[in-house]
């Protein structure tokens, strides 16, 4: 419970094991009999960017002059295999949402804004729409165990194909679409009846295990004549197994996605409980690529609570190639706006509060298929504001590289990072700050 | 457009699968694309997928994994055993296995039809979404495992869990079912069904009667999650 709110009386004292949040549940469960679903991702607090802190140019470092020296931001992902890599602006993506979970038109303006960044967006569950192709200069096609509207012709039309395992709300679990989402037109796409609860399978049809994984990669690189960038994404519970596993079956890119990700629909003891941080998920990740030579060789992608330049600083620092957005990209195109307060209330909720995403009536129209909701946003002004955001980002992770004298913005490297918490100096494996004290590493 | 009506003969053992599938995939550039002979496979994997013409390749010998996967408009004949994922993801044509194939046939396909002259292995059918399969022997299990449309036939027995939570899929089996997964039942022949049924086992080349077989299909009973479903799964 927020420490902040006072209990009705200075004599009470609340249990820290059954506070009021948890003795609601318990209730809700009880009246109930079904576990609590919602969308966002973990809400808790965990070890993040924000325990770490960037150390700017000093005597032994020569930073760069903020507004008149060149700090690139372009990156290049797919060139271990692929005949056409991607070349983006900015090392940050848009990650995948599907529609279906999203309006299209919120998935229009999702493209309009990854485009006018110059970056790519991605599609997700439900298979690709032709708003979010149209309006796509870059496109990632996800490969999904659903395969909900997967087939080749929108395979050939992509400029990269992800295979997803998992996703860092929920690692080993499936997607969920409740059915007051199932719209005619998602239910088209998907072959499902409408309006029924449509739970998408955790595991792909056709293979299991890295070594089919290596088959399945060579299949659809066959398929699109070895054009296509292969991402191979998954959910962060094992990132240094399964960054290895992945790379040995032969993948361009690697996504790895922290616990902190967001989901449009989980069951809320997922959310909060399965999967490790993004923080430790990325150092793990990097060990693996490192260990194999494979760094920058095979690009890795982290998601899971990037929210400011910052963040993309610092996890370009600990050896990400690029960053994906999602909850940020929602809030970025008005998400939890305080403009629809008095629509959240309705709801028992509040701007800035708002997580029900799985029950299709979400008051900005981003997360569901109700016409009228869906027609409060505009896809142009919305990719407006998406396309600022990312301007901002960029401009905050250009600010820092350029005081850590970085003339491009992956030449942030672990030298420039300290740890303000021992827990994050752990897991990130990064010294604590004022100290050359990084816990758990080898002779300390 | 060029055209060509010519048989191709393509050895394996001196061109590579990924020159023979680019090959194929350059038949959309042609009219009348022909009709291949693919010699010597060796297990090969990924085989003749991705076409997307009205072509005819026949493949003399055993396959691996994803032969004629994603298949669109041609007709794929398999002289063999094939591995997993035959025709995974086919959106239409024609791909027989005169052989057995390994799990996952015809998984996630869309349209088309897949006829397996031996028995297929587990997960037959898995995510099937309007293709439709005829196997002549048996299946294994997991079958048509959330089976979303199209429809499956089996002339000989079905392993366990059966249709598991099968959507509106239809299955029919010869046979016995060894057990159905959850909301997966046994459903009333109707006429429609024996039409159906009689329809895609003579383009199967097969002469059982309709009456011979079980239909099955969703209770839809799970469609919407409630508190008493947990015991049902």
């Amino acid at each position: 419970m927020d420490p902040a709110v006072p209990p009705p009386s200075p004599g009470l004292r609340e249990s820290a094991t059954f506070d009021r949040r948890v003795i609601h549940e318990i209730q809700r469960a009880a009246e109930t009999g079904i576990y609590n679903i919602r969308g966002w991702g973990a809400k808790r607090a965990l070890p993040h960017f924000d325990d770490l802190v960037l150390l700017g140019a000093s005597m032994s470092r020569y930073p760069l002059e903020g507004y008149r020296e060149r700090c690139a931001t372009d990156v290049v992902l797919g060139t271990r295999h692929a005949k056409k890599p991607i070349h983006l602006k900015i090392p940050i993506t848009i990650a995948g949402m599907s529609f279906g979970a999203l309006s299209a038109q919120a998935k229009e303006a999702l493209g309009r804004g990854a485009t006018a960044a110059g970056t790519s967006t991605t599609t997700g569950d439900g298979g690709m729409t032709p708003e979010e192709r149209g309006h796509s200069d870059l496109l990632v096609y996800q490969y999904l165990p659903s395969r909900y509207g997967m087939n080749p012709d929108d395979l050939r039309k992509a400029d990269a194909i992800e295979i997803v395992l998992g996703q860092g709300a929920k690692p080993g679990g499936g997607g969920m679409l409740l059915g007051a989402k199932i719209s005619d037109r998602v239910a088209a796409m998907r072959t499902l009846p409408m309006g029924i609860d449509q739970r998408s399978a955790c595991r792909h049809p056709d293979w299991t295990g890295p070594d089919d994984l290596a088959i399945k990669i060579e299949e659809l690189r066959e398929i699109t004549d070895w054009e296509k960038p292969i991402y191979v994404k998954f959910g962060a519970s094992r990132p240094y197994y399964d960054t290895a596993l992945a790379v040995k079956a032969g993948a361009d890119v690697i996504v790895v996605d922290g616990m902190q990700g967001g989901t449009g629909a989980s069951q809320e003891v997922f959310l909060e409980h399965v999967g490790i941080p993004t923080l430790p998920a990325i150092r793990q990740a990097v060990e693996a690529l490192q260990e194999l030579g494979m760094h920058r060789k095979v690009q890795l992608i982290v998601s899971g609570g990037i929210r400011s330049g910052a963040d993309v600083a610092k996890a370009l620092a600990m050896g990400a190639d690029a960053v994906s957005i999602g909850t940020a990209a929602l809030i970025a195109l008005g998400c939890n706006s305080p403009r629809w307060q008095a629509d959240y209330e309705k709801l028992g909720s509040s701007a800035g509060f708002y997580s029900d995403y799985q029950n299709g009536n979400d008051p900005a129209g981003i997360t569901t298929q109700d016409p009228a909701l869906a027609g409060r946003l505009d896809p142009i002004a919305g990719g407006e504001r998406l396309a600022n955001y990312l301007q901002v980002l960029t401009l905050e992770t250009q600010t820092i590289a350029r005081a850590c004298g970085k003339s491009h913005v992956l030449n942030l490297d672990r030298e420039d990072l300290a740890a303000l918490t021992i827990e994050a100096a752990a897991m990130a494996k990064v010294p604590l700050a004022g100290t050359s004290w990084v816990p758990g590493a080898a002779g300390l | 457009m060029k055209t060509t009506t010519e048989e191709r003969v393509v050895d394996l053992t001196a061109t590579s699968v990924r020159e023979l599938n680019h090959a194929l995939h350059q038949l959309r550039h042609v009219d009348g694309p022909g009709h291949w002979h693919v010699r010597e496979p060796r297990g090969a994997h990924s085989v003749a997928c991705g076409l997307d013409v009205n072509v005819r390749v026949e493949v003399d010998g055993p396959t691996g994994y994803y032969c004629a996967g994603m298949n669109q408009a041609a007709t794929v004949i398999l002289h063999g055993n094939t591995g997993t994922g035959v025709a995974e993801n086919m959106m239409s044509g024609f791909v027989h296995v005169r052989g057995n194939a390994s799990q996952s046939a015809g998984a996630s396909g869309h349209g088309g039809l897949l006829v397996i002259d031996g028995n297929a292995g587990a997960r037959c059918g898995i995510s099937m979404k309007g293709i439709d399969i005829v196997v002549k022997g048996s299946v294994g299990h997991m079958s048509a495992f959330m089976a979303q449309a199209g429809n499956l036939v089996v002339c000989g027995d079905a392993g366990e869990a059966l249709g598991d939570s099968i959507y509106e899929a239809r299955i029919f089996v010869r046979g016995k079912a060894a057990d159905l997964g959850a909301d997966c039942i046994e459903k009333e022949m109707r006429e429609e069904h024996r039409r159906l049924l009689a329809d895609l086992l003579a383009r199967a080349n097969l002469d059982h009667a309709p009456g011979e077989f079980r239909r099955y299909g969703s209770a839809r009973r799970l469609y919407n999650f409630q508190k008493g479903h947990a015991g049902h799964y």
